[in-house]
This record gives C-alpha cells, sequence and structure tokens, in this order.
C-alpha cells in the first residue's frame, strides 16, 4: 500500500496524483466544518454574498471537536458521517474547496462533482478520537463562533492518517468494498 | 425504607459518565482484540489495531474515545424499598451529566428543540428510564452513544405470521444500509416484542448488556449467533472496507406482545460502543 506525505494547500496537480484507497499523511492547516456551518455558508451564498473564508485548494474536516483538555490543543476529534454534507458540497467545491475529510460514503452528485472540479474525498477512520487529536498542533476557531464545537475551526495537523476514499478521476473506495461484498 | 440521596445519584452519574468515555468497556475491548486476531486483511487489522490504541490513550490520556460523546442514555433500576430523599431526581441526573460533561471536557452534542435547535452548551437533558424493581437498591447503568450510529437505527412493526428469516433480513438490511457510516464493526442491540415504543427501549437496554453473554433463552440466543454470523459473512468489515468482523455483537432482548403483531427495533452502535454501571 502506498503511503503517501501530503502537505497543505492541496493543488490540482496534488490531488491529481492521488489514487483511490492511498494511505496519506497529512500535515498543514485544515478546516473543520459540519452540519451548522455548512448551512451557514449555503446562507451565505443563496444571500449572493462572498464566503468569509477561503477555501480555495482548502481542506474541510467534517469534524466538531471536543473541548481541549489543560495542556492539549485539542480534545478528542475524529470525523463525522459525510454524507450529511453531501447537499452542500458541490458548490465549495466550484467556489475551489480541493479536499474533504469525513466518513463513509457520498452521494453520486459528489462524486460528479469530485471529478469536475479536480478534489478528493479523505476518509479518516470512525471513532478514533483520542487517536486522531494526537496528530494536531493548534486549534483555534475562527468563523462561527456561536456554533461552540460546530464553529470553523482551523487546524494545524502533522501526519494526520487518512486513505484516498474517492479520487480525481472519482473511483469510490466503497464501490469497490461493495463489489467484495455478497 | 432505605435512604438514597439524590446527591449520591449525581456524583454516581458523574463518574460514570467519565468512566464509560474514557475506559472503553471490557466486554468490547477484548471482543476487538479477538477480532484483531481473526482479521487476515492488512486494512481490517490495520483499523481495529488503532482502535485497540485509541482506547489505550483515551484510558491514559483521559481524552474521550470519540468526538461524539453523546446523548447520554440513563438507565435506572429503582427498588421498590428504596425512598429517595434531598431533592429532585431528574435535576440530580441531569446536573450529574453536566458535571461529567464539564470536567472530562466531553463535547456537549444536546439542542434545545429538535428544530431551532440551539446548543443547550450542558449536555442535558439526558434520556432517562426508570424501571421499579424489588429489593432496596438502585442499579444505575449510564451509555453515552452517538449519533453516527443512531441515526441508522430502525425500527419495523412485523406481522405476526412473520418467520425467523423476515426478522433475520430486515437485521442484515438494517447493518447494510448503515455501511461505514455507523463506525463498524458493530454491536446490535434488538428489541422485540412488546409495544412500539417498548421495542425500541429494549434495543437500546440490550446494548448496555455484556456482549460476551447470549440470551437466557435458547431459541433467543441462537437467532444472536444466527444473526451475528450471517453479518459476518457479508465481508463489510471494519469502516466498510472489507473483512470478517462487520458486527462483535449482537444482544436480543425479548418481552411478550400483542396477537396482531411483532414489532422488532435494531439499535446500531458503533466500535465505540460505551457504558458503565454502579449498584447503589
Amino acid at each position: 500500500m502506498n503511503q503517501i506525505k501530503l502537505t497543505t494547500p492541496i493543488t490540482k496537480e496534488k490531488a491529481a496524483a492521488l489514487k483511490v484507497g492511498d494511505e496519506v499523511l497529512l500535515s498543514g492547516i485544515i478546516f473543520t466544518a459540519r452540519d451548522s456551518a455548512h448551512r451557514k455558508l449555503h446562507d451565505i451564498l443563496n444571500r449572493g454574498n462572498r464566503l468569509p473564508i477561503n477555501l480555495v485548494d482548502a481542506v474541510v474536516y467534517y469534524a466538531g471537536p471536543a473541548p481541549a483538555p489543560a495542556r492539549r490543543p485539542i480534545g478528542s476529534c475524529g470525523p463525522t458521517t459525510s454524507s450529511r454534507m453531501d447537499l452542500f458540497t458541490p458548490k465549495l467545491l466550484s467556489l475551489g474547496l480541493r479536499a474533504m475529510i469525513g466518513k463513509g460514503g457520498r452521494s453520486e452528485e459528489v462524486r460528479k462533482a469530485i471529478v469536475k472540479h479536480g478534489c478528493v474525498y479523505f476518509i479518516a477512520t470512525g471513532g478514533l478520537g483520542a487517536l486522531l487529536s494526537m496528530k494536531v498542533k493548534s486549534c483555534r476557531p475562527i468563523l462561527f463562533k456561536e456554533l461552540g464545537t460546530e464553529a470553523i475551526h482551523k487546524l494545524e495537523v502533522k501526519d494526520f492518517p487518512l486513505i484516498v476514499g474517492i479520487d480525481t478521476k472519482g473511483r469510490d473506495i466503497y464501490d469497490q468494498a461493495r463489489q467484495k461484498i455478497k | 425504607m432505605r435512604e438514597i440521596t439524590v446527591s449520591q445519584i449525581r456524583d454516581t452519574v458523574r463518574d460514570l459518565c467519565l468512566k464509560a468515555n474514557f475506559e472503553l468497556r471490557k466486554d468490547v475491548l477484548s471482543a476487538i482484540k479477538s477480532a484483531y486476531k481473526s482479521e487476515t486483511l492488512p486494512r481490517a487489522k490495520g483499523i481495529l489495531k488503532d482502535i485497540i490504541e485509541n482506547a489505550r490513550i483515551a484510558r491514559d490520556k483521559k481524552i474521550a474515545i470519540c468526538q461524539d460523546t453523546g446523548m447520554v442514555s440513563v438507565f435506572l433500576d429503582i427498588g421498590i424499598d428504596v425512598r429517595i430523599t434531598g431533592g429532585n431526581l431528574e435535576d440530580a441526573i441531569n446536573d450529574g451529566v453536566l458535571k461529567a460533561y464539564d470536567r472530562g471536557c466531553l463535547r456537549k452534542s444536546v439542542v434545545d428543540d429538535p428544530i431551532l435547535r440551539n446548543n443547550t452548551r450542558t449536555n442535558t437533558p439526558c434520556v432517562i428510564f426508570t424501571d421499579i424493581v424489588d429489593g432496596d437498591k438502585i442499579n444505575v447503568t449510564i451509555a453515552p452513544k452517538g449519533f453516527g450510529s443512531e441515526n441508522k437505527s430502525r425500527i419495523k412493526m412485523f406481522n405476526p405470521t412473520s418467520s425467523l428469516e423476515d426478522i433475520k433480513k430486515f437485521v442484515i438490511d438494517v447493518v447494510k444500509d448503515a455501511g461505514a457510516d455507523a463506525c463498524p464493526p458493530l454491536v446490535l442491540g434488538i428489541g422485540i416484542g412488546g409495544t412500539f415504543e417498548k421495542a425500541a427501549n429494549l434495543a437500546k437496554k440490550a446494548l448496555t448488556k455484556p456482549i460476551d453473554k447470549n440470551n437466557a433463552k435458547r431459541h433467543i440466543a441462537r437467532l444472536e449467533k444466527e444473526i451475528k454470523s450471517e453479518i459476518n459473512a457479508l465481508g463489510i468489515g471494519p469502516m466498510g472496507l472489507g473483512g470478517k468482523t462487520t458486527v462483535f455483537g449482537v444482544n436480543i432482548l425479548e418481552y411478550p406482545t400483542h396477537i396482531a403483531g411483532l414489532p422488532v427495533a435494531v439499535s446500531v452502535s458503533c466500535h465505540a460502543t460505551r457504558g458503565a454501571s454502579k449498584v447503589l
């Protein structure tokens, strides 16, 4: 299995080099956003306004971290179910968002948008919040702070372990797994 | 009459919430360790290894096993010879939850209203179930469960003439639909019988029972084993990426039901099935 070291920002070229099933260790800056933050970004765009965050070549992590214990930058912080964000995703990809991290499958619309815009969907293992928190070096809420855990947090990560779930060609890891399932 | 104060109950709920979120249940951890030994696919093995390592980090560093520290279900079996004194029971339980979630840096995920959706910032209210039982003790069981798996739980009202095969097919379909989203390998709590709400309640309660013991009734125990082996034959595996272990625990609780019906509820729980109990 390939294990690839990858650093943000993720350009179109970097994304294109990844293949479904590749194991990636991601370092750099990622932004958390889950249900409420997606709803808010969607509402801002619907009102015809510009997004208050630059998503070009950025990585969004579907996660709502637990509060940081003493002397830790962050609490438990594993991925949440990605499909709940499917409705909002194609628009964000069209605005330059390059990569998403979550768990579970995506809709056909999202898969198509991933191919169209040359993006990548990473999966992280769910239920590993304690282990994944060890890969986070800093965490700061930067947008929609009133949402608490659902705010957009800026995370600096080092060797955050991921698997390519959907690559720029639209190949889906769960399709491959499903073919093996009776 | 034996007196138990609400402050004893509050402190117990607090301690159990902390324990459940930091220390993976012994029966769950040992089932994951055996799954790790039996898996041969490198990816499945790797995920199970990470789950074991995650449990170690959570316990040693007191970091929640999963960031989704759940909406807390509290089961109280209250002995009929107990008198609860010193205040309101429900307030005390919620106060215990809040104290644990504050102290333990556990995520507060409860919103005040399902439509308006403002976070209460206390992780309360929790959901409380009380049973009146014989004796002069109170058994407190808490089960914090995340919504990744809660969202995949299902209930179906079967006809009384439905076959065991129909029931099995329903349970298997629930697991297939849950896919990777519910964080397999899973534990299934299944409630069969009673009424609509009784079956759902039994399903959740079944998750709090040890997964290394089968139901005392032989025909139910057989159903537990068959469901487990038929689901594992699907090959969904850890995080839906293939493997032998899709469920590592199936617990059924049954109850008498009506001549016209056969309710079946499946409470889907992730690999981080958490819980803790204490007798007061």
